[in-house]
């Protein structure tokens, strides 16, 4: 923990850190390449709706010594033209998912497998699923989404900005586009249970983002009344400074859904289970990442283009210019850079990170906690 | 709530911690205890982790009605059904429709199915029709029939006072409305004519006369439905009316039912007592707009349902009460006709204005809210039988469950490892906060099971497990910004109020982000979506809470202990492991590195 400790506590002072921001364009193109394979994946091999979404009959049958690809066999036989799906469930029994199936074609199946398993009709019990069901539900989910996504953009527009709320809603879609894509190229049976995961995703991946952006607006506050870091250089920091938490608050989101996911689907096979914990997994590692790598370099970039923020560059490199010719002779330089007079972070903000001087240096990229 | 302002201290300011603390421990007492005293101990599950029942309805041709049954009648049925059982949205019941014409119902384990049953199957066709006549209960002896060829009045006055208690006041009148029963429409003058003379014998010639005088009268559907022959047909089928047997009763609502509301019925009241000739459907139930039972305390009838009409169906009432106002009994009675039994038959004295009635008639608390609720919803646009009934096991074997428990708990288990590595100290704040969220969101959980249906199906239950992650995320960010604090070179105590208010914004505008959407899913969405977003909001609700009025006073405790005040190496908070910077401002260790500076 020392060495995390030293670690988190030099990503605080700014004196390590990954050049997040300065390396965007290698995360971007990584996000495309994953946006890309999702949406082929999407495209090529579709999604594998479960009965839920397409109709059908799931029956269970009481303990039974008959194989799952027996049971198959019967099923598929006894319904010509559907396809059966067959789990063995823990405790012997059998759960025969058949796609298509009405109400009138569930009872001679029922029969069948009954009388093929050897077993008392009124023990296999058959449960009947409307087609238009998953799709009312998945319909609602949609449109509550699409509320939902305006709201959060009208509200992140007003607690932050509108560059911060469109950079949260680009990394919420590629987090679901990731999500899904994964769905499709898994081959994973899409359950209601898998959109609640979705859903679960889209509050998660907001809610990372919105943590690593809060920090990003205080570290910004005072942006302008200094001349020693350009936007993209306090975003780098503040995303380095909130590194620990991300990654804290990353491992625990994703520990109980790991053992959902690896434990509990991997003794269990498929089952709603496994839906879920893999659209979590996927989504909430995709939504800590998007909020690091793609989120905030958005904003980042979006921001540099504001007029501020392009003079602030200038103003900073014409600073760092100076400060770079007076590096030989060590001497002070207050008066060097074209703002020298901003005020009294500028004239504490002499001396190049490498100096090192710890004590002064601290709170450069956070101005605001000074103020509090 | 997004973004409280920056000199405001959190309620639990540091002022009284030990305050908030025992508030907090006295709630997680109370909740604990409520689910000891109901009796509840475990959370009600969804049908997904329980099983429970399932019904097959199958919708039902009705006469007239050739083409009711299609896709989009067969959504509403299903939608308003939903809304019956699951008015709340959390009680995890499923309304799916499958086929052309079945719909099918999941009901958890734990609610009452029969009472479930009741509220899917019962169409809830409502109708408010003015009253024709009224007679007792039981089938009019055969004779009636022929009496009505020879007109023996006497007898048929007898038969029916005889049977009919209730009705034997009315006598007089009934005899008197039956010939003009139908042709209610007609000028009062005419039908009194009629009816001064023979009772039965008239009753099948006022039909002719009727038609004619009927069209122009404000009825015009019923002579014209009728080619002529209405009143006698109504009057043989109110003759051949039993209510006197259930089964007269079920025979009679069923066939009333299906009756078009522009055509004259004749229907059973609900205990069976008497019946009704009813003329054509006044008002509609789709006319009503909200329906709720009341106890009335003022006029001890108990149990009943108070209506409030649309608009329109508010002029629609005055108007027809206005008409009924100036009819001699019975027929100023107007029926109030669900399902095709009469509920209750008022009569009426004046015309009644302002939208809203009640219908009062031998209510059960249970019944009144039953009936309220399903005026509320509306009527089903179909009727429907049930086909099938079956028991149906958890769709997650109870070994998924306990797999998936198990898995969760190892998940939890490792969470606990890293926070404990990471933390050290500061974990037991972390882990007694997550403990404390825990308690309360199982007690909860489990006290709304039997308030308002609530019922943890699987997505629930991951919706949990995800909130893991949002609650110990409050933490997390608190604790980094203690130690960031530290390391600017505080010591505990003001890290701890400084850190506070930083976090605190961070905390509100990220659970607010998170409670956001869990109120548009909860408002848009409908079945499971709708109980796995209750769970995210009451989670989302339930970690501010915590953090709020568990996990700061705690902390600032915990700061006034010297184990964590002098930054213990084991306490999580140690300013050399930390790499503080100079100056240390420690209180007991000297300063033990200075940086040039």
């Amino acid at each position: 923990m020392s060495k995390l400790g030293s670690i988190g506590a030099r990503l605080y002072r700014g004196e390590v850190g990954y050049d997040f921001i300065g390396k965007r364009k290698i995360w971007y193109g990584i996000s495309i390449l994953i946006t890309i394979t999702a949406l082929v994946g999407l495209a090529v091999r579709g999604l594998n709706f479960g009965i839920e979404f397409s109709g059908g009959a799931v029956f269970t049958t009481s303990k039974t010594a008959v194989s799952a690809s027996h049971a198959q066999h019967t099923a598929e036989s006894a319904a010509p033209g559907h396809q059966a799906m067959v789990q063995k469930l823990g405790d012997g029994s059998l759960r025969i998912q058949i796609s298509g199936l009405d109400t009138k074609q569930s009872l001679p199946v029922q029969e069948q497998v009954a009388k093929d398993l050897k077993i008392p009709v009124k023990d296999v019990n058959t449960q009947l699923v409307g087609p238009s069901w998953g799709e009312q539900i998945a319909n609602k989910a949609w449109l509550g989404l699409g509320i939902f996504m305006v709201l959060v953009v009208i509200y992140l527009a007003i607690a932050f900005e509108w560059r911060m709320a469109v950079s949260a809603l680009i990394a919420l879609v590629h987090d679901l586009t990731i999500t899904v894509g994964i769905y499709a190229l898994v081959g994973f049976e899409v359950t209601p249970g898998t959109v609640i995961g979705l859903l679960t995703i889209l509050g998660y991946s907001l809610y990372d983002t919105v943590v690593v952006f809060d920090s990003l607006k205080e570290a910004s506050k005072d942006i302008t009344k200094q001349s020693r870091f350009t936007y993209s250089e306090i975003a780098n920091r503040s995303i380095n400074g909130t590194l620990v938490r991300s990654i804290n608050t990353t491992v625990v989101a994703l520990l109980p859904v790991a053992g959902l996911l690896f434990v509990g689907g991997g003794f269990l096979g498929a089952g709603m289970l496994n839906d879920i914990s893999l659209a979590l997994f996927v989504g909430l590692a995709a939504g800590a990442y998007s909020s690091i790598f793609i989120a905030t370099p958005l904003v980042a970039d979006l921001k540099e283009r504001e007029p501020a923020m392009k003079a602030l560059a200038k103003r900073v490199k014409a600073k760092r210019a100076s400060a770079a010719a007076k590096e030989a002779d060590r001497e002070d330089a207050p008066g060097q850079g074209p703002d020298a007079g901003e005020g009294a972070e500028d004239d504490a903000a002499v001396v190049g990170p490498r100096h090192q001087p710890a004590s002064r240096n601290r709170g450069r990229g956070r101005p605001s906690g000074k103020r509090r | 709530m997004a973004a409280p302002k920056k000199g405001r201290r959190a309620p639990a300011g540091q002022g009284h911690p030990g305050r908030t603390l025992v508030l907090v421990l006295i709630a997680m007492i109370g909740l604990v205890g409520g689910m000891f005293y109901y009796g509840h101990l475990t959370p009600r599950l969804g049908i997904d982790l329980a099983g429970g029942t399932s019904f097959t309805l199958a919708a039902k041709n009705q006469p007239g009605k050739p083409n009711a049954i299609n896709e989009t009648n067969m959504n509403t049925a299903a939608d308003i059904m939903e809304r019956r059982v699951n008015g709340l949205g959390v009680s995890e019941t499923e309304v799916q429709t499958q086929g052309s014409d079945h719909i099918i119902v999941n009901i958890p384990k734990g609610t009452d199915a029969k009472q479930a049953r009741q509220q899917v199957g019962t169409t809830a066709q409502l109708g408010f029709r003015p009253v024709l006549t009224i007679a007792a209960g039981a089938k009019t002896p055969e004779p009636k029939p022929n009496p009505s060829k020879s007109g023996s009045s006497g007898k048929d006055g007898q038969d029916k006072g005889a049977k009919g208690e209730q009705a034997t006041g009315k006598q007089g009148t009934q005899q008197k409305a039956s010939p003009s029963a139908t042709p209610d429409a007609k000028p009062t003058a005419q039908g009194r004519a009629v009816t001064d003379s023979l009772k039965k014998a008239p009753s099948a010639k006022p039909t002719p006369s009727g038609s004619p005088s009927g069209k122009p009268s404000k009825q015009p559907p019923v002579p014209p439905t009728g080619d002529g022959g209405i009143p006698q047909a109504l009057q043989k089928q109110l003759d051949a009316l039993d209510c006197s047997t259930p089964q007269g009763r079920a025979l009679a609502g069923t066939k009333a039912a299906g009756t078009r509301p522009a055509d004259p019925v004749v229907a059973c009241s609900q205990d069976g007592r008497q019946k009704y000739a009813l003329g054509p459907v006044a008002v509609e139930g789709m006319d009503v707009s909200s329906a709720k039972a009341v106890f009335d305390n003022d006029t001890a009838q108990g149990w009943i349902v108070q209506m409030d009409f649309t608009s329109e169906g508010g002029k629609k009432f005055a108007d027809i009460t206005g008409k009924l106002a100036n009819k001699m009994q019975p027929q100023n009675q107007f029926g109030i006709v669900l399902d095709g039994a009469v509920v209750s038959a008022p009569s009426v004295s004046k015309a009644i204005m302002g939208g809203n009635a009640t219908i009062s008639g031998g209510f059960t608390q249970q019944s009144a809210e039953d009936l309220g609720n399903m005026l509320s919803y509306g009527a089903l646009p179909l009727s429907f039988k049930i086909d099938d009934e079956t028991t149906v096991t958890a769709a997650l074997g109870g070994e998924q469950l306990h797999a998936g428990l198990l898995a969760g708990a190892i998940g939890l288990g490792l969470v606990v490892i890293y926070l404990i590595a990471y933390y050290r100290g500061l974990s037991l704040v972390a882990l007694a906060s997550l403990l404390v969220s825990a308690i309360l969101t199982y007690a909860i959980m489990t006290l709304l099971g039997p308030a308002i249906g609530f019922a943890l199906n699987l997505p629930a239950v991951c919706g949990a497990i995800v909130a893991i992650g949002i609650t110990a995320d409050s933490f997390i960010v608190y604790f980094e910004r203690i130690r960031d604090e530290i390391r600017e070179g505080r010591t505990l105590r003001p890290a701890v109020e400084r850190g506070w208010p930083r976090a605190r914004r961070t905390i509100l505008v990220s659970d607010f982000v998170s409670f956001l959407a869990a109120a548009v899913l909860f408002i848009v969405t409908v079945g499971k979506v709708k109980g796995f977003a209750f769970t995210l909001g009451l989670t989302t609700l339930l970690d501010v809470v915590v953090v709020f009025f568990f996990t700061k006073p705690l902390m600032t405790l915990l700061a006034r202990r010297k184990f964590f005040a002098d930054g213990h190496p084991w306490s999580g908070l140690d300013p050399k492991r930390l790499g503080a910077k100079p100056p240390l401002r420690r209180r007991r260790t000297a300063p033990t590195q200075t940086k040039e500076a």
